[in-house]
C-alpha cells in the first residue's frame, strides 16, 4: 500500500516525468527540443548577473537608479534583460541604512527568475515560507543575518504578478569600483534580502 | 481555499535549511519535470494559475512530503489528466505503478466587485472570507487592515483564471501591514508587504 491506498506500487519519480513527457509528444509538442531550451535558460540566460549587473548600473548612475526604482521593468529591458508572460511588473526595493527589505512567496516559490537566476531549494522549503513573514529578524539572524536594532525590516510576500528585486546598500569600500567589478559583488542572497555586501 | 500551501505565519517550523550558493536543480528529473511544466504552459495547456491551484489541490501529506519539484510534476501531471490529455489508469501503465495526483477542486468565480482605484496611501481591509477555490490571498492578511503603497497593472483574477471563468483583469496593490496587527502578541516587528488583488479589498478610509 501506498499514500493514497493504492495497491500499485508508487511509480518512481523518473517514470512519472517520463510518462507525462510521452503524453505531451503525443499531444504535438515539441517536448525534446524544449527541454534542451529550457536548459540553456535556467544555466545560461536566467542568471544573478543580470540582478547584479542592473544594481551596479545604478549604483554608479543617478539617472538610472532612479528609473530602477520607478519603473524596473523598462528599466531591465532596457539592457537586454526579459521577463516571462506571467512576470507582469517588476519592482526593485532598495535598502538603507534604516530600511532592509526581504523577499518570499508564503503561497509557492514566485520569484523574478530571469533577473535574479530560479530559487533556491531553501526559499521554496515550507520553513521559510511560514517564518519569515513572522519571525523575520530572528529567520535572518539564523541565516548569518544580523541587523541593527533600529534597522526597520520590510518583509514582500510575491501574492501576484508583481516580481521583487533587493538593491542591496553599495558597500563604502567600493569607492572608484568601476560597473563590472561592482556587479561581481552583488550575490542573489543579497537580491533575495537574507544577506548584505 | 484554506490548503496546506497556504504557510504564512504557521508556527512550529524548524531553522530554514540555507545554504550560500545552492544549486538551484539536483536532478535530470527535476530540470524536466520545470521544463515540461513550462512547455505546458506555453502550449496553451493550461495557465500559471491552474497549474498553481492543482498543486494547492495535491493531498496534504502528499504536499508535505514531495520536493518542490515533485510538486510541479504532480500539478504537471493532474492538468494533463483533467484536461482530457490522458486518462489516469493510461498514466499509470506508462509510469508502471502508482501516480498520486491533486485531488478535485471547488468552482471558481468571477471578480467580487467593480473598480474601486484605491490610491497610495489609502486604508484599506482585507475582505474577510474563505472560499473554496483558488485565491491568492494568504490566510494571515484576511479581515486585517493596511496601507495601499502602490498599485500595480491589472492582472488577471486567480479565483476565475485558476477555473476557466470569465473576468476582467484586475489592478493589484502592494498593502503594508505592521506584524504585530496580523498576529498580535505573536510576531516580530516588521512591515509585512502583501500584493492583494482589488476584489480582495475594502476602503476603510482615504488618503
Amino acid at each position: 500500500m501506498n499514500i493514497s491506498g493504492s495497491k500499485k506500487s508508487l511509480a518512481p519519480i523518473e517514470s512519472r516525468v517520463d510518462a507525462v513527457q510521452t503524453v505531451l509528444q503525443r499531444h504535438g509538442l515539441d517536448t525534446d527540443n524544449f527541454i534542451d531550451t529550457f536548459k540553456d535558460l535556467a544555466f545560461e540566460e536566467w542568471l544573478p548577473q543580470n540582478g547584479a549587473r542592473l544594481i551596479a548600473r545604478a549604483w554608479v548612475d543617478e539617472e538610472f537608479k532612479e528609473l530602477l526604482l520607478k519603473d524596473g521593468t523598462t528599466a531591465a529591458k532596457s539592457m537586454g534583460f526579459s521577463f516571462p508572460a506571467h512576470h507582469r511588473h517588476f519592482v526593485v526595493l532598495e535598502n538603507s541604512a534604516k530600511v532592509h527589505n526581504v523577499i518570499c512567496c508564503t503561497l509557492c516559490s514566485c520569484t523574478a527568475f530571469s533577473i535574479i537566476g530560479l530559487p533556491p531549494d531553501w526559499y521554496k522549503d515550507l520553513e521559510y515560507r511560514a517564518r519569515v513573514v513572522r519571525q523575520s529578524r530572528t529567520v535572518l539572524k539564523e541565516m548569518g543575518l544580523e541587523l541593527p536594532k533600529d534597522t526597520e525590516i520590510k518583509v514582500w510576500d510575491t501574492t501576484t504578478d508583481t516580481r521583487y528585486m533587493v538593491m542591496p546598500q553599495r558597500p563604502s569600500y567600493t569607492v572608484g569600483w568601476d560597473e563590472e567589478k561592482l556587479s561581481n559583488l552583488v550575490t542573489k542572497e543579497a537580491m533575495i534580502g537574507v544577506a548584505v555586501l | 481555499m484554506d490548503g496546506i500551501h497556504d504557510l504564512g505565519g504557521k508556527e512550529g517550523f524548524g531553522p530554514v535549511r540555507y545554504k550560500k550558493d545552492a544549486a538551484i536543480f539536483h536532478e535530470d528529473w527535476e530540470v524536466k519535470a520545470n521544463a515540461l511544466y513550462s512547455l505546458a504552459v506555453k502550449g496553451g495547456i493550461f495557465n500559471m494559475d491552474e497549474y498553481r491551484h492543482a498543486i494547492e489541490r495535491m493531498e496534504p501529506k502528499h504536499y508535505l512530503n514531495a520536493s518542490y519539484y515533485e510538486r510541479s510534476l504532480t500539478s504537471l501531471a493532474s492538468l494533463c489528466v483533467e484536461k482530457g490529455l490522458v486518462s489516469k489508469e493510461e498514466l499509470e501503465e506508462l509510469a508502471d505503478g502508482f501516480y498520486p495526483l491533486s485531488l478535485p477542486g471547488a468552482a471558481g468565480r468571477s471578480n467580487r466587485s467593480e473598480p474601486k482605484n484605491f490610491k497610495p496611501g489609502d486604508l484599506v481591509e482585507v475582505i474577510n472570507e474563505h472560499v473554496a477555490c483558488h485565491i491568492r490571498m494568504p490566510n494571515y492578511v484576511r479581515g486585517k487592515k493596511g496601507k495601499v503603497i502602490r498599485i500595480t497593472p491589472a492582472y488577471p483574477y486567480p479565483d476565475a483564471h485558476a477555473h476557466g471563468v470569465k473576468a476582467r483583469n484586475e489592478p493589484t496593490y502592494d498593502v503594508e501591514f505592521k506584524s504585530s496587527h496580523l498576529w498580535p502578541e505573536g510576531a516580530e516587528e516588521a512591515l509585512v508587504n502583501v500584493g492583494i488583488f482589488e476584489s480582495y479589498l475594502k476602503l476603510i478610509s482615504e488618503s
